[in-house]
């Protein structure tokens, strides 16, 4: 089957006074029909730039995508006009966010929001659309959809919200839906429910999801396949069986073994990675993570180690391993 | 030095406003030695003479000239704007202080005191304390520094409830620190940038309501050339026959008024970011 | 929602009264002796006469009593004789009312039409020359005297059109009668609408920054659609809480521009009681003015409760 999104090469820079930020670099990746695929790594690594890259929703200036393709069903997103690219917001690529108690405008009914994307997408008359927005209110399962649609987002709670904004996305049947820290604002019960929704819809409407979290947890639940982003860059990439099992990069390696584990021996404690993250405007000119990763060698210092495949299906950009 | 030339580099209008009041105040401070003339002596023969190589911007219906009547106006307006600002700041600010760090009964009057005071315009309770007071600089100071006070208090009394929540407050209550040495000492000291902020903010409308009140002739007496009594009614009758009298004071008192809005804006985004866009 | 209004009427109530002693209290400290100014400025020598004087105005009786007389009068409209003209005080200032009130309207209306849209425009091209240019333009407003800008218009007009703008209680075409309240309240207007300018536009740059703004984006709404549906409607529920404010801000205003124009408004007329010292007309005239405001602050925050969703639905 042919990958419904493709990107390959996206870079994406932020101009500010004090310099180049690279908050994207080179980061290529696909997602097909019906896959999940989690994007995982630390605050400020870059994943939600990727995410806002792929919207093309970068505030510019001052940011700037430099280059790379980004193919919904084949047509390239980064060479359309804004009027062709607002079109397929919505209705081909849609966007969940992390926090669902501000990402609702507070002055509109939330069947009113959702009828907006279903009336500026398809042409049908406003009872249509605010029909459409009941019936999708039911299908993230919201009980008495009819009363909620008539309801502001601040009469919800943050669970419900989170739903009415993935009633939202999916109103126009998406291909690719890009859910950016979806379950991060929500209490742990809460979260569980959210990802279930995520995972049942995508099967029944066969949506490309791209899952981008700092959660291993969230990512062994739910993705085929995930890529490890570290400082702006792919670290690591695979199914997310492989990458669980034997991490290549030393930094992955590092995230798997800071996650506590029920069965591992009570008396084991938890490592962490030593250090910080580099500034994404300041960064050295090897390996991003050379200064924190324990089995660097001289090389590490010297060149950006290129993304090599390690195993079947498994790559990872290290010099090391 | 290296911040100010920062600062001066990313507020090019914050500097513009910053000349501008310097140059207010010198002019103010020079007066006897910048001005051509003295700004009282009448002269027949100058009565509404024109702009020309003695009197620079003319001369009023009396004959004075108006250069030296405005140079010497801007100590008028100098007075008053530092005089009513810091009276009604300084009010301002020690009875938000007290309402927000007493709290209870004291608090609740001072609000209730602030809100009765508020719901006249400024200008309004200016013109009543004038009419009441009698028209003289020092009544004039007074009634346009008391309309001050509420919101200065309100704004203080508002940041004043915030910090006294904040961790080192706490602390310092914890080691046992009397409440008079917390509240000068602690306390105090943080509500200065908002209070600077502020007061700066006030020095333009300060020097706009002392022209408001002189303008309807119940402002600063003669014979002090204020700005604005030498825009009195009188001078709508020579808006034909002598545009001079009409022109430039208003520009005087524009010129410095948006100088101190200039400075107050720039000061508000340095000083206290959170008050301002 | 009911208990917050009565509870609103009940402090608005509260402060009135509390204005009132302010007002009558601020009056009896004049120095010297109401009745010996009027006297004096009457031309009067007979100090029977004088005598006679206070006993009418009650200025014999002790404070508290002549502060209820004042307050009872009020509560049955009777606002007491004017000093000057020896008229009710009310039939003196009932046909100013809707003088004065027609150019607050329009002053208003001018205000927000043209603030609201350049505060907008301004925030939507944020560090732009042109706002930059909007910013440095509504500072100047915000710096010239409202008078000083009456009085350049009328010079404007003398030189441009040979004509003065005069107050006339019947114009003879409608164009005149635009032109004689337009142009003064465009004037007095202005400095309210340089600051709804800058109210707008920080209101707007903070609403830009949330994100249900980013998520109309990823809607596929267009910046036009996302600046005035979504941003606008949040951007201006702040500039709406300042009417208030805004209206007394007005007022000061229109006391000098009434003045300028020549206009037999409430406002101009506040400063000629001042001057003639008829101290039941400046007491009752400053309660009016209070009333207003008061009642304003009140109704607007009635009116926030209706369009706010998250304020009205809260009980």
């Amino acid at each position: 089957m042919a990958p419904v999104l493709e990107v390959s090469g996206l870079t994406t820079v932020f101009h500010t006074r004090t310099g180049v930020v690279r908050a994207v670099q080179d980061v290529s990746f696909s997602v097909e029909a019906g896959e999940t695929l989690a994007i995982v790594g630390e605050s400020g690594c870059g994943k939600t730039m990727t995410a806002l890259s792929l919207m093309r929703l970068i505030p510019m200036p001052p940011g700037e995508i430099t280059a790379g393709t980004v193919k919904v069903a084949g047509t390239d997103l980064l060479t359309l006009d804004e009027a062709s690219m607002r079109k397929m917001r919505g209705s081909q690529i849609a966007m969940i966010f992390q926090e669902p108690m501000t990402a609702l405008n507070p002055l509109f009914t939330v069947g009113r929001q959702i009828a907006e994307m279903v009336s500026l997408h398809e042409n049908v008359s406003r009872r249509v659309a605010n029909d459409r927005a009941v019936e999708m209110l039911q299908h993230v399962r919201i009980p008495a959809p009819e009363r909620r649609a008539r309801e502001y987002p601040h009469q919800m709670s943050g669970g419900m919200r989170q739903r009415a904004m993935i009633a939202m996305a999916l109103a126009c049947k998406p291909k690719v839906l890009i859910a950016d820290e979806p379950t991060t604002a929500l209490d742990v019960t809460i979260q569980a429910q959210v990802l279930d929704l995520i995972d049942d819809l995508r099967k029944e409407l066969g949506t490309a999801v791209v899952l981008i979290t700092h959660d291993l947890g969230v990512v062994a639940e739910t993705a085929d396949r995930m890529i490890v982003m570290y400082a702006g860059r792919k670290v690591e990439e695979g199914t997310t069986k492989d990458l669980f099992a034997d991490p290549c990069h030393p930094y992955l390696q590092g995230l798997l073994a800071s996650v506590p584990r029920l069965g591992a021996s009570g008396s084991q404690r938890l490592r962490e990675i030593p250090g910080v993250v580099p500034s994404l405007s300041d960064l050295p000119k090897g390996c991003a993570f050379a200064d924190r990763c324990s089995s660097a060698i001289g090389k590490c210092l010297e060149a950006i180690p290129p993304l090599e495949q390690k195993r079947p299906g498994h790559s990872a950009a290290c010099w090391v391993t | 030095m290296s911040d100010a030339w920062y600062y001066a580099r990313r507020y090019p209008l914050g500097v513009a406003g910053a000349i501008i009041l310097i140059v207010f105040v010198l002019t103010a401070l020079l007066a006897n030695v910048v001005a051509p003339f003295d700004p009282l002596t009448t002269n027949a023969r100058a009565s509404l003479a024109p702009p020309s190589g003695t009197y620079w911007i003319g001369a009023d219906m009396m004959g004075r000239d108006m250069l030296s009547r405005m140079i010497h106006g801007a100590r008028i307006s100098l007075a008053v704007a530092l005089g009513a600002t810091c009276i009604g700041s300084g009010l301002g600010a020690m009875l938000g202080l007290a309402s927000g760090y007493l709290g209870g009964w004291f608090d609740l009057i001072v609000q209730r005191i602030a809100e009765i005071m508020q719901s006249l315009p400024l200008l309004v309770m200016a013109l009543v304390i004038t009419a009441s007071l009698g028209p003289s600089l020092t009544n004039t100071i007074i009634a346009i520094a008391i309309p001050l006070i509420p919101n200065v208090a309100r704004v203080i009394r508002a940041n004043v409830l915030s910090l006294r929540e904040l961790n080192y407050v706490e602390a310092a209550r914890a080691v046992g620190m009397g409440q008079a040495r917390i509240a000068l000492r602690h306390v105090f000291p943080n509500t200065l940038a908002p209070l600077i902020v502020l007061a700066t903010a006030q020095l333009g409308s300060t020097i706009l309501t002392e022209a408001s009140l002189s303008f309807l002739g119940l402002g600063v007496p003669e014979p002090y050339p204020s700005w604005g009594r030498m825009l009195s009614e009188s001078a709508a009758e020579y808006i034909r026959s002598a545009p001079w009298l009409v022109i430039f004071p208003g520009l005087a008192i524009s010129l410095v008024v948006f100088g101190a809005n200039l400075f107050g804006d720039a000061l508000r985004d340095i000083l206290d970011p959170r008050q301002g866009d | 929602m009911l208990d917050y209004i009565l509870r609103r009427l009940a402090l608005m109530v509260l402060t009135l009264f509390g204005v009132s002693v302010a007002i009558f209290l601020l009056l009896r400290i004049v120095p010297g002796n109401i009745a010996d100014i009027l006297f004096d400025s009457a031309g009067m020598i007979d100090p029977a006469e004088k005598q006679q004087i206070t006993k009418d105005l009650g200025l014999d009786l002790p404070l508290v009593e002549q502060y209820a007389r004042w307050i009872g009068g009020l509560a049955h409209g009777d606002l007491g004789y004017s000093y000057v003209s020896e008229k009710p005080v009310l039939d003196e200032i009932l046909p100013r009312i809707p003088i004065t009130a027609r150019l607050a309207g329009l002053a208003l209306l001018f205000a927000v039409c043209t603030g609201v849209p350049f505060g907008v425009i301004s925030a939507v091209r944020q560090n732009s020359w042109l706002d930059y240019i909007l910013r440095v333009f509504s500072l100047l407003f915000l710096s010239m005297p409202s008078f000083w800008l009456g009085l350049l218009v009328l010079m404007a007009f003398v030189n441009w059109f040979g004509i003065l703008p005069i107050y006339d209680k019947a114009p003879p075409t409608w164009g005149a009668f635009a032109l004689m309240l337009g142009v003064p309240a465009a004037t007095v207007g202005l400095r309210s609408s340089a600051l709804i300018m800058r109210l707008t536009r920080s209101s707007m740059l903070e609403v830009l920054r949330q994100d249900y703004v980013r998520t109309a984006r990823s809607k596929g709404l267009s910046e036009g659609a996302v600046t005035f549906v979504h941003a606008l409607r949040n951007a201006v529920l702040p500039v709406i809480t300042t009417i208030g404010i805004e209206t007394a801000f007005l007022f000061g205003g229109l006391i000098v521009t009434e003045t300028v124009f020549n206009i037999p408004g409430v406002a101009r007329f506040l400063v000629e009681a001042i001057r003639w010292r008829d101290y039941p007309m400046v007491q009752n005239l400053v309660m009016f003015i209070a009333v207003i405001v008061v009642m304003v602050n009140l109704i607007v925050d009635i009116a926030y409760m209706f369009v706010d969703p998250r304020i009205r639905l809260r009980a």
